[in-house]
């Protein structure tokens, strides 16, 4: 392993690099059972008013999202310009979707 | 170097999706696709919340929609999500038989997911007599979560033929991209499935 200079191998730095990744994807997965157990319980208790319950499973959905998004599919690392750009474009085309057909039929 | 030998080193490198121009490319190709699915699953949820109290007189979907059924259907496409991110950690560790192994466990979640869907879907039109045709709202819901359960089964299709075509060549830098996007793909669908339960059942159980 010494002599290996061939900058293709995989060393025990990308290795180890590896794992620190995967605990912090377990980390994140945690965090998504957690929000996702939040949001059924707000609705399964019923306790909260109805407007405040439905702003608060889209910040929950939001963050569980955002934990998808940059951690299980690498989109915090470098070289993700471009699949920013897809993904932010089309989130502003979905809003303008959601938003057109809502407001189509509430007039 | 002739073709073979430039896919298939002595030794990978350690991002082998993304060695080739061609796994650049594939990486590229599917973030270009998930940006127009985010549209095609825009209009089917604007669709939904518009039509979603339209009921023509049947089955509303408080009376519907049962949380136990949905919350066990959410945990087992959380936990595939996961799974495969192991199949890509192995995958970077050119650990060949473990990504085989965490990928085809992938497959077996997402399968009982549609089991349970299928179970749903059938409960619903033969206990309340709720079908496609029963009421704007029945139709929404139906395209809508049928949509998302279509991807389901076009991934678990995919997963099966990368997973046996690829099973006697082992990891090398032209099937590395392939598991690459597969597992980019299996995310999103996942991203669609937290969308679809927090506004079609959490809401529709809110009212």
């Amino acid at each position: 392993m010494t002599e290996n200079t061939n900058t293709n191998q995989l060393t025990d730095y990308h290795k180890q690099k590896n794992k620190e990744e995967m605990k912090r994807n377990v980390i994140s997965f945690a965090l998504m059972i957690v929000s996702t157990i939040i949001a059924f319980a707000i609705v399964a208790s019923g306790v909260m008013d109805r407007i405040f319950a439905v702003f608060l499973l889209f910040i929950l959905a939001t963050v569980q999202v955002a934990f998808q998004f940059f951690y299980f599919m690498h989109m915090k690392e470098k070289g993700h310009a471009l699949p920013a750009v897809m993904i932010i474009g089309g989130t502003w085309a979905a809003f303008l979707t959601v938003f057109g057909l809502v407001a189509a039929v509430w007039w | 170097m002739n073709h073979d030998q430039l896919l298939n080193p002595k030794s990978l490198p350690h991002s082998p999706e993304k060695a080739t121009l061609e796994g650049k490319n594939k990486f590229l190709g599917l973030w270009f696709f998930l940006g127009g699915e985010t549209v095609l699953f825009a209009s089917l949820f604007g669709t939904f919340i518009a039509l979603r109290n339209s009921t023509a007189g049947g089955p509303s979907s408080e009376e519907l929609f049962g949380l136990e059924l949905v919350f066990i259907m959410t945990v087992l496409l959380l936990t595939s999500s996961l799974t495969s991110v192991y199949a890509m950690y192995h995958m970077r560790n050119h650990d060949f038989k473990k990504m085989q192994l965490w990928l085809g466990i992938t497959g077996l979640l997402g399968l009982s997911f549609l089991g349970l869907e299928i179970y749903e879907f059938t409960h619903y039109i033969t206990e309340y007599g709720f079908t496609f045709r029963s009421s704007a709202f029945g139709s929404a819901f139906y395209t809508l979560v049928g949509f998302h359960g279509g991807h389901v089964t076009f991934g678990i299709a995919w997963l099966i033929v990368i997973m046996i075509r690829n099973a006697r060549r082992g990891l090398n830098l032209y099937n590395a991209p392939k598991f690459n996007t597969f597992s980019l793909y299996w995310h999103y669908i996942d991203v669609v499935w937290v969308f679809v339960f927090t506004v079609v059942y959490l809401m529709g159980k809110v009212g």
